[in-house]
């Protein structure tokens, strides 16, 4: 099997895999990270999303060979709760989910937007969001807190 | 003598305070409830009524996972009754806690109960003398029932920040899925395509599964096991593809489903209520349709099982089911062995929305780990099974008839309803409803879902009795005795139909009458807080007051949740082009006593853009061969940019009961979308859901 040279949330990772292994395998099974989420195995429902570099792709139908020297960042490597993104505060100030399952390919879309986009109106978060599904119903949450971490992070 | 109020419903089956609530020397507190988190935050909710009724700091008190034979038995979590039953339960049981503690300090203390401070826990008598619940944690028994009678209880008014948001912001492991044991064995299964259906003779499945991968085959049940999660993942899309199958019901026609809902055979229920006063001066009809919905979680259903490896058999189940008594019930009849031999845990899934396949998936883990005792079996369901295998909301065709007098009152009303039942719940009949019990070989019958009794709030039939002043009131609910599409409960059950039927008529009475949708309703009102949250709704949304916009419409619903449950009343705002776009829900909401007031706003916000998608986007797609609709493209729902904003008001009733929140603004967001697409195009839309298409056949059947 082939070796691939990654770096996971900003640390150099070698991982041996098949070349189509999807990357959503090998971050939760290989590395043991549980932040991005299986949900649909299809790129469809953006549970499993992680940052390439800097776009939001899904890890569930990405495959490792796609990623090799690439710089890939989780829910994990966007801040811990000793030093927390701005988006993962702003999402706990607003309590901004109902289960919570689809919040870190949430998160991670939303980090890829900022980093475009830093002041994005309320219709860029909602399209940015677009490839996210959310079935609590807390979407508008969401966004009130993407648009709060925006503004603090502007400040 | 004043009467002593009963004690709460779940502490009649549970009736000890050590079943609920644990004091420790090192301060801290176990509280233990039969309800389970489905991601609407209950948890956190009944941890601050436990911290207010023991006046603790909540930060003392740990939420123990219900797990069977350690929790109280509360039955499943459904219904919105979370707040009523164990809620109620905590509030009374660690009331009287409290005050075991209080006597005890008093009597240590030589002081007077009443004269007692209590500080977080620790009790204050005359000269600072000071004893905690800590320190006379042993000298306290708390294994003695609860007793009835009503005791004071703080209440702070404010919020706790949810206990489990931390976790999913920063990613670490909460849910089942998670859960990686040492030693783990993946399953998957191979679901058959319709009710019945078996695999055809002479195919090899451990050929087709390939090296490394292990087949647990018993009658129509095919399921995988390997060690390497992707491996037996892949196998699994394999064999769904090339596994050829025999047999089973066929489907309906999807294109006849209006028609043949009232064609199959039935178990009809009639309740008639009053008796009409004069005949009808005039008579309204229509006939409406639901389709089947699908639950639709997030993540695909999971559960993980052990069997012990040798001696007296022994089977430890995890699983995110909503009731883990009824599925240990159904555990319990499948394998033949008595409850106490089998532990079932609860974990955190994603939202289920009602019975998803949470259940179902416990037996296959445990049908898979039977093959290999000693080792701990995963099994997830793909995605695609979990939107085409699991029960769905079942499709509801409503026929109305309402009768105005001649001065346009409401005089009679004739409700009937077509549906499969809204329950097939595990635990509740002699053989078990999952789905590989009627899979395995001589196993059980295929179940056909029941509705609950309406004592319990009913199935097909909830929110079918109209709430409004009518004189004579008839409900016909004709449960099909036919299922050859797996049907159980979903958030709000019957109610989302019904109301969307009912408040449609109202909407369409109220033209008869020529009077205004408002206050036509309030007219037929005489309870006080449906009041409230009707004139409180049209104050907030300037009902009334705006100038016509081509293409733009407003629609009003109202209903009380299960006419026994929290007020709800619901102006739309939409735009119709060539579809229908919700802008803006405004939303007043009457849940008697506020516990968590974030959790309220939560809980209905979510509820109403759920039944925005619902309304708008959702139907499972089918034909004989099998279910269509297997992902998101071909079941899509609401999206981030489709999603309307949404303005919840909360009516303050400190003094009322508390009621549950989640599931009573489905039913008046449905109905109000209708009403405001009549109000934007002048079209009574009675099919759902309220697409391009459906719009395109109303106004060709309105020309």
């Amino acid at each position: 099997m082939p070796t691939y040279e990654l770096e996971i949330n900003g640390t150099p990772r070698a991982v041996t895999a098949e070349a189509d292994t999807p990357l959503l395998s090998v971050l939760r099974t290989e590395l043991g990270l549980s932040g991005p989420r299986f949900g649909c195995g299809a790129g469809e429902c953006g549970a499993c999303r992680v940052l390439v570099d800097d776009q939001s792709m899904p890890a569930c139908d990405t495959p490792v060979w796609a990623v090799a020297g690439k710089a890939v960042t989780t829910v994990e490597g966007l801040g811990s709760e000793s030093d927390p993104h701005p988006l993962q505060s702003a999402f706990l100030k607003e309590q901004a989910m109902q289960c919570g399952y689809c919040v870190s390919g949430i998160l991670i879309s939303a980090a890829a937007l900022l980093r475009r986009v830093a002041r994005p109106t309320e219709d860029e978060v909602r399209a940015a969001l677009d490839r996210n599904l959310c079935r609590c119903g807390a979407h508008n949450r969401m966004v009130r807190a993407i648009l709060a971490a925006s503004a603090e992070m502007a400040r | 003598m004043t009467d002593t109020p009963p004690l709460p419903k779940s502490l009649g089956a549970n009736p000890l305070l050590s079943q609920w609530v644990r004091i420790h020397a090192n301060g801290c507190v176990d509280i233990i409830p039969g309800k389970v988190e489905i991601g609407q935050g209950i948890a956190t909710a009944l941890l601050k009524m436990a911290a207010e009724a023991l006046e603790v700091d909540p930060a003392r008190i740990r939420m123990v996972r219900p797990a069977t034979g350690d929790s109280p038995d509360e039955g499943v979590t459904s219904g919105s009754q979370s707040i009523q039953d164990c809620g109620r339960a905590l509030r009374h049981v660690c009331a009287e806690v409290r005050d075991l503690f209080r006597a005890e300090a008093a009597m240590r203390l030589g002081a007077d109960m009443a004269e007692l401070g209590l500080d977080d826990g620790t009790l204050i008598g005359p000269g600072n003398a000071r004893l905690s619940y800590w320190e006379l944690a042993d000298a306290v028994s708390l294994a003695r029932p609860a007793t009835p009678g009503t005791r004071d209880v703080l209440r702070t008014g404010t919020d706790l920040p949810r206990i489990d948001i931390a976790d999913k912001v920063f990613g670490r492991p909460r849910f089942i899925h998670d859960m990686r044991p040492d030693d783990l064995l993946h399953g998957r299964v191979v679901p058959p395509p319709r009710i019945g259906s078996r695999p055809a003779p002479g195919q090899d499945l451990a050929a087709l599964a390939g090296a490394g991968i292990q087949v647990v085959a018993d009658g129509a049940f095919i399921g995988l096991l390997s060690p390497d999660e992707l491996a037996v993942e892949r196998a699994a899309t394999r064999l769904r593809e090339k596994v050829r199958w025999d047999g089973g019901a066929p489907l309906p026609d999807e294109a006849s489903l209006h028609d043949w809902l009232t064609t199959q055979q039935v178990d009809p229920v009639v309740d008639q209520r009053g008796e009409a006063a004069a005949p009808a001066a005039r008579t309204l009809v229509h006939s409406f349709l639901k389709p089947f919905i699908a639950h639709g979680s997030m993540a695909p259903s999971c559960a993980l099982a052990c069997w012990a490896p040798e001696g007296e058999p022994h089977l430890a189940v995890w699983t995110h089911s909503q009731g883990i008594y009824n599925l240990r019930a159904d555990l319990s009849v499948v394998f033949g062995l008595p409850p106490e031999r089998i532990r079932v845990e609860h974990v955190e899934g994603a939202g289920c929305y009602g019975h998803n396949p949470a259940d179902d998936v416990a037996l296959d883990a445990a049908l898979l780990a039977r093959a290999v005792p000693g080792r701990t079996v995963r099994m997830q369901m793909s995605r695609e099974d979990e939107l085409a295998g699991g029960p769905f909301a079942p499709a509801m065709r409503v026929d109305v008839e309402v009768d105005l007098d001649a001065q346009g009152a409401l005089s009679g009303w004739r409700h009937t309803i077509w549906s499969n039942g809204h329950s097939m719940r595990p635990g509740r009949s002699k053989a078990s409803t999952l789905r590989a019990a009627a899979q395995i070989e001589g196993g059980a019958p295929w179940p056909i879902a029941i509705n609950m009794p309406p004592a319990t709030g009913g199935g097909a039939d909830r929110n079918a009795m109209p709430f409004y002043d009518i004189p004579a009131r008839t409900v016909t609910n004709n449960r099909l005795t036919v299922m050859p599409i797996r049907t159980s409960a979903m958030r709000a059950l019957g109610a989302f139909a019904n109301v969307f039927a009912i408040e449609s008529m109202m909407d369409e009475a109220a033209v008869a009458a020529g009077e205004d949708p408002v206050a036509f309703r309030l007219r037929h009102l005489s309870d006080p807080r449906a009041w409230d949250v009707i004139r409180e709704a049209a104050r907030l949304s300037g009902w009334g007051e705006r100038a016509a916009v081509e293409g733009r419409g407003r629609g009003f619903a109202f209903a009380r949740y299960k006419n026994t449950g929290a007020y709800c009343a619901v102006v739309a705002d939409v735009t119709c082009t060539d579809e229908v776009r919700v802008n803006n829900l405004t939303i007043v909401v009457d849940v008697g006593e506020i516990i968590s007031r974030d959790g309220v706003i939560n809980q209905v916000e979510g509820g109403a853009i759920q039944a925005t998608s619902w309304a708008l986007k959702e139907a499972v797609h089918f034909a004989p061969e099998g279910i269509l609709s297997r992902g998101w493209e071909s079941y899509p729902i609401l999206r981030f940019s489709e999603v309307p904003a949404v303005t919840v008001h909360l009516v303050e009733r400190p003094e009322a009961p508390p009621m549950g929140a989640g599931e009573a603004s489905q039913g008046p967001t449905g109905a109000a979308i209708a009403n405001a697409v009549h109000d934007a195009l002048g079209l009574r839309i009675t099919r759902l859901p309220l697409t391009r298409e459906t719009l395109i056949e109303a106004m060709e059947l309105g020309q």
